[in-house]
């Protein structure tokens, strides 16, 4: 009998760099299962999921709106990661950002679009930096663990929101739970004509670039990896861990916060109860698949946009479930990380 | 007929060959002796016989024949027990339970039952002393190995095996683990005990194996050997008289003054008690102790990572803010961390890590220049013969590369004062010198070395003065000129130094003489 073991040593490096696309392939073995249940023909399935939306300009750009939150939910996400920081909060720390860009945005009527764009995203960063400031102040000071924090303020979080726009924020006129509409000189402008694609694309971009540029070229970038590396050997080099730590997770919050800020101000243009379904979460898939590189990010939210659109065209030429789309990402999460394990153990042959 | 033979066993580490064709019989009725240095490959051979590594080659016969091990259930269903160098037991658990939960086939039992059954097999054994109930959190570590000891016993082995045993004991507590084991052997039970200490094998074994660098290079009857002999085979050299590298010549100026640190953990132990010492430039100053009677502590103190309850810690005359790692480092003081894996971080380049301590030379504004780190890791590999390349992870290295990374980083910025703890731990014999020339060169220089170092022969070659530490205190200071082992050794037993007479008297030991204490 063939027997497998692991080892507490690190797979070679070409295996390490190979996790994403095993992850992607198993994903793709399981769903193949699936879509056949579905009664679908796989082959079929994937054209129409991964193929289809590249030959058509309008799904291309739709893939590309579909990329803007989540591309700076997942840099956020990445952010934290990569210092060891685990904020699962993104999605809260989204919302936050959203309500005061929506608060923001029908404060600004009488302001040129210069003026009121950047005050809508500086509120916004503002806003999911605060909300990500308690469990910071928490793991750093009192050592909380914050992934059970930062994902208790999403609930929290939701509730608020609920609460707003039930409340004092229901829209007057149409009577929906939905915020007034912010003033038109505060809405993103398109970036293509006849696309949806507007200027929150360009702030994911940037902050993109700004991730890569700390990560490879700043004190503070390298300081934060070997925090997130190994906190002792950093904290005896004289890396101070706490501070860097508390700035990295600020940084991610308010990130996140700019993705509700786009969210509002480029695509509903009111906060909504669901205008993220679940973006802070995919982007824990994202930074995850993405190894926490900038391109690892770029690449994985290309990806999980392309599935996203092309779902869609998937159930509707063959009849198979939207769910899918879900299934897929779910997938890709517990088979990234179970490959990710290789980066700690390798596996072996026993001898027969 | 023996009850185990191991025959030609092969093992790899990727590059490293930890095993080389091992050839091992154990007799009945024997303690057999596995000696070797920290390296040597002990443990991963012991760790064949149990089934947590599968070898690359060689075989295993338990009684002429042949077995395979795929885990360690299987060696367990044939009589190999197995102690480890870090306990397996669960602290929250009490002692019958943990002696008995996780044999198969009777883990349904009743708490009395458990307790009842684990109190029988301690009596059969005459362990006294075990109290079945009690959490095993609340016992000593040599109770604690007796569980462990314990439950290999209940889970009938022949054959026991004791990782370096007497690690973490006290004297008192490694005489009686010794008479423990003749008993056990008069029970016709087999032991192998791993260990590098000499005065241990004398004591009690029958045979000894010696192992160096994956290979065996010896095989003797203890009966047959001394000291001296297997000391040879351990080391391919003659330690029979240390040679002192050192010639005292330190000024009076001090480097290191260290003022009455305190310090206690959370549960309100003392792990510091009034410790003070002062390191002179220019002079070695060696420290000395059983592991665990707070070296630890101290390193962590003068290392800054570690701010002690109470004391002072001065550099040429200026307090340092302590608990503060970047105090230190600002003050020049060159940090060898005890545990090498704790002073990089292993998914970093070599460039990097050789930087991190330094960054206000290596960045302006916040900025970068990787172009400059990337010269300065080249300049280090080349000075300190470091194999390995600017931007290789520090995880691909070897642990004497690691460690000599540590030292050029340590030593690169001309240190005032340079902490070394246990800097030769698990070192070749090539890299071991290597370390202690670059010592004394730092010493010659003007620097003020504190030597932390369970090595006898290490601190004896090279301290100017050996300080001799004890239950968190300093029980004896010595020249090490005229310090011989046996003072040093009845010191760190917790002897007392009588200051006039210079002259040291031993507490009295019960079973000293398994012990053979003095290493
Ligand atoms: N799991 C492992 N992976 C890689 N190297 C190992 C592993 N275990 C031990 N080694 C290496 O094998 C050599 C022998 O180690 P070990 O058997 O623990 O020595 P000893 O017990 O004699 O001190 C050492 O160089 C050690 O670093
Ligand atoms: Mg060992």
């Amino acid at each position: 009998m063939l027997g497998f073991r692991l080892e507490r040593s690190p797979a070679p490096l070409w295996v390490r760099s190979l996790i994403p696309l095993i992850a992607v392939a198993i994903t793709f073995l399981i769903v193949s299962v699936l879509i056949l249940i579905a009664g679908a023909h796989p082959g079929e399935a994937f054209y129409e999921l991964l193929i289809n939306p590249l030959t058509r300009p309008t799904a291309r750009a739709e893939i590309l709106v579909k990329a803007t939150p989540l591309l700076l939910t997942g840099v956020a996400v990445a952010f934290a990661f990569a210092g060891g920081y685990y904020n699962i909060g993104a999605e809260g720390q989204l919302y936050a950002g959203a309500v005061a860009a929506a608060w923001a945005g029908t404060q600004l009527h009488e302001q040129p679009a210069l003026v009121a764009i950047p005050v809508m995203l500086v509120c916004g960063f503002a806003a999911g930096m605060l909300w990500a400031l308690p469990p910071a102040i928490l793991r750093i000071r009192l050592g909380v663990d914050e992934v059970v924090t930062t994902l208790l303020l999403n609930s929290v979080m939701l509730f608020f929101v609920s609460a707003l726009l039930n409340g004092p924020w229901r829209d007057p006129i149409s009577n929906w739970p939905q915020s007034p509409t912010i003033a038109a000189s505060a809405q993103f402008p398109q970036l293509f004509a006849r696309t949806r694609i507007h200027l929150g694309f360009l702030v994911a971009v940037l902050a993109l670039l700004a991730f890569w540029w700390i990560f490879t070229r700043t004190r503070f970038g390298l300081e934060l990896r070997a925090a997130g590396l190994g906190r002792e050997a950093a904290r005896f080099m004289g890396v101070r861990v706490g501070r860097v730590v508390l700035i990295a997770a600020l940084i991610s919050g308010g990130i996140a916060g700019l993705a509700g800020v786009s969210e509002v101000a480029g695509t509903h243009y009111h906060l909504i109860d669901a205008l993220s379904p679940g973006y802070g979460y995919t982007a824990i898939i994202i930074a995850t698949l993405g190894a926490t590189t900038a391109p690892g990010v770029l690449m994985a939210t290309l990806f999980l946009a392309l599935v996203d659109i092309g779902i869609l065209s998937a159930s509707r030429q063959l009849n198979i479930p939207v769910y899918l789309g879900d299934i897929i990402q779910a997938c890709l999460l517990l088979v990234a990380l179970a490959t990710l394990l290789l980066n700690r153990y390798s596996l072996r042959r026993s001898q027969p | 007929m023996p009850v185990l033979e191991m025959q030609g066993i092969t093992k790899r580490f990727g590059p490293l060959l930890a095993n080389d064709q091992i050839d091992l019989t154990v007799e009945p009725n024997e303690i057999h002796a596995l000696l070797g240095e920290n390296g040597a490959g002990k443990t991963t051979l012991m760790k064949i016989l149990y089934g947590l590594y599968q070898p690359d080659a060689g075989s295993i016969l338990i009684d002429n024949r042949p077995v395979r091990f795929r885990s360690p259930a299987s060696a367990i269903a044939h009589g190999i027990g197995y102690v480890s160098q870090h306990f397996s037991l669960v602290p929250t658990l009490t002692v019958a339970e943990n002696i008995v939960l996780g044999y198969e086939g009777r883990s349904l039992l009743q708490r009395r039952e458990m307790e009842q059954i684990v109190h029988e097999t301690a009596q059969r054994f005459g362990f006294n002393n075990i109290p079945p109930d009690a959490l095993v959190r609340d016992l000593s570590v040599g109770q604690q190995q007796r569980v462990e000891i314990l439950k290999a016993l209940y889970r009938d082995c022949r054959v026991l095996i004791l990782d370096e045993p007497t690690a973490v004991l006290t004297p008192q507590d490694a005489a009686n683990l010794f008479e423990t084991l003749l008993d056990l052997r008069a029970r016709h039970l087999s032991v192998i005990m791993i260990t590098h200490k000499l005065e241990e094998v004398m004591a009690i074994s029958q045979q000894v194996t010696v192992l160096r660098h994956g290979r065996v290079v010896g095989r003797r009857r203890t009966s047959e050997t001394n000291p001296t002999d297997l000391a040879n085979l351990m080391v391919g050299r003659s330690t029979a008289a240390v040679t002192r590298k050192a010639n005292h010549q330190a000024s009076t100026a001090s480097a290191l003054n260290v003022r009455d640190l305190w310090l206690q953990d959370r549960r309100g132990v003392a792990l510091l008690r009034g410790v003070s010492l002062t390191v002179n430039q220019g002079e070695i100053v060696g420290v000395a102790g059983v592991a665990g009677n707070g070296q630890s502590e101290l390193v962590g103190v003068l290392s800054g990572m570690i701010a002690p309850d109470r004391g002072t810690v001065e550099v040429r005359g200026n307090a340092l803010k302590l608990g503060d790692p970047r105090a230190f480092n600002r003050a020049r003081v060159g940090r060898i961390p005890e545990d090498r894996l704790k002073g990089v971080v292993s998914d970093l380049t070599v460039a990097q890590n050789l930087a991190l301590e330094q960054m206000e030379d290596f960045s302006r504004a916040g900025h970068v220049d990787y172009k400059r780190i990337e010269q300065h890791a080249e300049r280090l590999i080349r000075e300190f013969q470091i194999k390995a390349r600017p931007g290789d992870r520090a995880r691909t290295l070897s642990g004497g590369n690691i460690q000599k990374i540590i030292l050029a980083r340590a030593l690169a910025r001309d240190p005032v004062v340079v902490i070394a703890a246990q800097p030769t731990r698990g070192l070749d014999i090539g890299a071991t010198e290597y370390v202690h020339q670059k010592l004394l060169e730092q010493k010659e220089r003007g620097a003020g070395v504190l030597l932390v170092s369970e090595d006898l022969d290490e601190l004896l070659m090279l301290s100017d003065r050996i300080v001799v530490m004890f239950k968190g205190e300093i029980t004896g200071r010595l020249d090490a000129t005229t310090a011989t082992p046996e003072t040093i050794g009845l010191l760190m037993a917790g002897g007392q130094q009588d200051r006039q007479a210079n002259a040291i008297s031993a507490q009295p030991l019960s079973g000293r003489d398994h012990a053979g204490l003095p290493t």
